[in-house]
């Protein structure tokens, strides 16, 4: 029984740091779209992605480490990058991020 | 004796209210009393019985300052002639100054000058005495500046500011080494430790900042450009402080600490060589001169000269001569001064070229001046003090004391000449003055005012002074022994007696003073023919040209350095900033061995870290090249969340919230200032600008991993961490310890935080709105 427990968490531990490195990986390669990317919202789809990675990432931190700590980021993390975003594209729409009132 | 010296300085601050009525009575009326009182005051101190009087107040004992006085022969001699020249001049002024005039201030200013004088000849602590000769200074910088709406006046305020005020620090310089060597501040009691201060290392020293201070003040040469500036001045001030006092002031101190100083070969060097030069240069270009005050001022600066110069020489004799002459001369140029005004005032004009044959017009002032001139010329009569002060200053030249060093065996030979060449172009200068003035041919139509006698008031003053001339003249013995045998006794150390007599048989000062008269005769009747000989020796070149460029260049150049680094380019101030952070780090770092590197104390580190690290790397340099800006501001983010993820990595949930919240705020202002913000140019800098920001930013992150580095492989001291694990719960109640550091342990610096939010906060407000009211307007 231990050993069966033993073993399923070296085996835990084992699949977060390759799924940690994967997405590390992809980071670099999203990282490519943000600098190459060849238009503006190439960039920011890419630093989206970035930040899903992002969120990913820090969930495989939080089991690697046994916390709960980190859920707080990742939920932060989410709704960053939610504003980001479109108050990237309402730039990149309209040029400005808050309208004037014109009445 | 501390309220005779603050009586003028307490009177002074009436002053004002007085002059409030100077329409029904002119203010110096009421000014007139002080040096008067003053004058009476200190009177019945002569006499042969004198003895020094020493008085001290508190003022600053900790610093070991304290108002101490102290009137000894040299000092009486002193507070006489400022006291009583001081009482003349006043009255002199009162006639000589319209009522329409600011009287106030000048009166004022009057006293201020009285009352500093008083203090520097009576003062024994020497910062006490430095504070009264910048007081001398201040109130002489604004008497000569009393015109000020000439631009001579101006000018000349400014130049003898300058030049006084830069020999009154180094003298600072001087006494405080004096101090600091001696442990006292009292000069008598430097005096008596003389053989400290000669055998000090700094005794050079000591005595070049001394010297340097009484040189300037007494205009002695290459410092004498400041006084024929300061003639702008009102007459009354000319007579008084440049003639009379302030310009002794240097004479007194060189004479004040002679008793430390004479013992030293230099002291005759210096002091006699620099005097020497000043008495023939002085009276060379005294000739020269067309201003009547001009004249007087270049032949102060020579009689000035002659004194330091018998002073330097240090032999009781000389001595004595010295402290004779300075009485003898305040005397006469006082007189002379005050007549110069005189025909300034009843003429119009001091131009000498213009006046002449005023002698049937203004015949008592002419009298006057004959008298005083003659006597400044050393005419041998027997009722000049004049000739007496000039004869024993040949008889001691001729009788020094054969010195050691080559040079100044070489100055004692060559002393005598060089003081016959000098009092002969006095002679010729002082008959100058007074035929050029009053005899010869009138040209009573070039002159601006139609000449007359002056009123009998104005008269008084330098009757009075003439009056002391021929008293003196006559009976020389009169103030010898009760008086100058105490002065010369206070200079020299010694006691000092000298019997002045008229005749004193064929003998060589005989010889040399016959010598003066025919040359200098000789030489006023043919001066037209040799008076070209200026246009050689100076010619074009003179002190002045060099102070003015002196003060010029410094303006330029100062300008141009300052202009150097001050270009307004923001760019080169940082470079500045950095490159010398770089500079003086390294140089720190590498004197100090600060440089260390060790391998014990790292952590393993994961793939994942390394990616990211590798990650943020190629962002923030892609940051720099790229030439889109909101390209630029998304790689930039990327750093940003990388650097929150490696937060997240060693385990620091608070600070990875934070940043992420703050990245992407600051990604948001970046965009709404995005529409102001100028689009990124390819930079057309030049390869070496390009070069130098590369070398400084290189070498700035070099430096800094260089320190990170070495500040980690150096631990000196435990960290404190461990005290906040243990105690977050227990004192700080709350298992989040950064949160309890935040706001528990280190609360002060959350709550500063706070308000640099909430100033940024309004001043971010305050610059939006307020743009927008003035757009409204």
């Amino acid at each position: 029984m231990n050993s069966f427990v033993n073993t399923s968490e070296q085996i835990v531990q084992v699949v977060t740091i390759i799924c940690m490195v994967v997405i590390s990986i992809s980071i670099i390669l999203l990282m490519y779209r943000v600098i190459v990317g060849p238009t503006n919202p190439d960039r920011a789809v890419a630093l989206d992605a970035i930040g899903i990675n992002l969120m990913a990432l820090a969930g495989l931190v939080a089991i690697l480490l046994l916390t709960t700590r980190l859920n707080d980021v990742i939920l932060l993390i989410g709704i960053l990058l939610f504003i980001g975003t479109v108050a990237f594209s309402k730039y990149l729409e309209m040029g400005v991020v808050i309208d004037r009132d014109l009445d | 004796m501390i309220f005779a010296i603050f009586i003028p300085l307490l009177f002074a601050c009436f002053v004002p209210i007085l002059s409030k009525y100077k329409d029904k009575i002119h203010t110096g009326i009421f000014v007139l009393l002080i040096p008067f009182i003053i004058f009476l005051f200190f009177i019945p101190f002569i006499g042969s019985e004198f003895k020094p009087v020493y008085t001290s107040f508190n003022w600053i004992p900790s610093l070991d300052i304290s108002l101490d006085f102290y009137l000894d022969g040299l000092s009486l001699l002193f507070v006489l002639l400022i006291s009583g020249i001081g009482a003349l001049v006043t009255l002199y002024s009162i006639f000589y100054l319209h009522k329409s005039e600011r009287l106030g201030a000048f009166y004022v200013y009057l006293l201020m000058f009285m009352s500093a004088m008083l203090g520097v000849v009576l003062s024994d602590n020497v910062f006490v005495l430095y504070g009264f000769w910048e007081l001398t200074s201040i109130s002489s910088f604004l008497l000569i500046g009393y015109w000020h709406h000439r631009e001579g006046s101006r000018y000349g305020a400014l130049k003898s500011m300058l030049i006084t005020v830069f020999g009154g620090l180094s003298l600072l310089g001087g006494l405080i080494l004096l101090t600091v060597i001696t442990g006292t501040t009292s000069i008598q009691e430097m005096i008596a430790q003389t053989d400290v201060i000669l055998n000090s290392p700094y005794f050079s020293l000591i005595m070049a900042f001394i010297f340097l201070g009484a040189f300037t003040k007494s205009a002695q040469f290459p410092f004498h450009i400041w006084l024929p500036d300061a003639m702008e001045a009102p007459t009354p001030v000319s007579a008084y402080l440049h003639s009379a006092t302030m310009v002794k002031a240097g004479i007194f101190l060189i004479a004040r600490f002679s008793p430390i100083f004479n013992t030293s070969e230099w002291f005759f060097l210096i002091v006699s060589g620099i005097g020497i030069l000043t008495l023939c240069w002085g009276s060379y270009m005294a000739v020269r001169q067309t201003d009547l005050k001009g004249i007087l001022a270049f032949s102060t600066i020579s009689q000035l000269g002659m004194i330091m110069a018998m002073l330097g020489f240090g032999t009781k004799a000389a001595i004595f001569a010295a402290a004779f002459h300075i009485l003898n001369h305040a005397t006469f140029k006082g007189s002379l001064f005050m007549i110069a005004g005189i025909v300034d005032h009843e003429t119009g004009t001091r131009d000498i070229r213009k006046l002449g044959g005023l002698m049937t017009l203004m015949p008592i002032s002419a009298t006057l001046a004959f008298f005083g001139a003659f006597s400044m010329a050393g005419v041998p009569l027997p009722f000049l003090n004049g000739f007496y002060s000039k004869e024993m200053f040949f008889d001691v030249s001729l009788g020094l004391n054969e010195p050691t060093l080559l040079a100044a065996d070489l100055l004692r030979q060559a002393i005598p000449y060089l003081a016959v060449l000098g009092s002969i172009f006095t002679f010729v200068y002082s008959m100058y003055l007074v035929f050029g003035t009053f005899t010869g041919e009138k040209h009573l139509d070039q002159l601006p005012v139609k000449p007359h006698e002056a009123p009998i008031g104005m008269l008084i003053s330098p009757a009075i002074l003439i009056l002391g001339v021929i008293v003196i003249g006559l009976f020389p013995n009169l103030v010898n022994e009760s008086f100058i045998a105490h002065t010369a006794e206070a200079i020299s150390g010694k006691e000092v007696h000298k019997h002045i007599v008229f005749w004193h048989g064929f003998i060589p000062p005989l010889y040399m003073s016959l010598i003066v008269v025919i040359f200098g005769a000789g030489l006023y009747i043919y001066r037209k023919k040799w008076t070209d000989i200026y246009l050689f020796i100076p010619g074009q070149l003179s002190f002045n040209k060099v102070y003015d460029r002196f003060v010029e260049g410094l303006e330029t150049y100062s300008a141009k350095i300052t202009n150097s680094y001050m270009n307004d380019s923001l760019r080169r101030y940082v470079i500045l900033i950095i490159g010398s952070i770089i500079l003086f780090t390294f140089i720190t770092m590498i004197s100090t061995n600060g440089f260390a590197f060790h391998t014990n104390d790292l952590a393993d580190f994961s793939i994942t870290e390394v990616i990211v690290a590798l990650v943020m790397a190629i962002a923030a340099v892609f940051t720099i090249f790229t030439r889109n800006k909101v390209a630029a501001i998304l790689i930039l983010g990327v750093v940003g969340y990388g650097l929150s993820l490696l937060f997240i990595l060693y385990r620091a949930p608070d600070l990875a919230l934070t940043q992420l919240v703050v990245e992407t705020i600051t990604l948001a202002l970046f965009l709404l200032c995005f529409y102001h913000l100028p689009e990124l140019q390819p930079r057309d800098e030049s390869i070496g600008f390009k070069t130098t920001n590369g070398i400084i930013s290189i070498g700035f992150g070099l430096l800094m991993t260089l320190v990170a580095v070495s500040s980690h492989s150096s631990k000196w001291f435990q960290p404190i961490s461990n005290y906040f694990v243990e105690n977050s719960k227990e004192l700080g109640g709350g298992y989040n310890i950064v949160n309890v550091i935040l706001v528990d342990f280190r609360g002060i610096d959350t709550l500063f935080e706070i308000v640099v939010l909430g100033i940024a906060a309004l001043a971010i407000y305050g610059l939006v709105k307020l743009r927008y009211n003035k757009e409204a307007e």
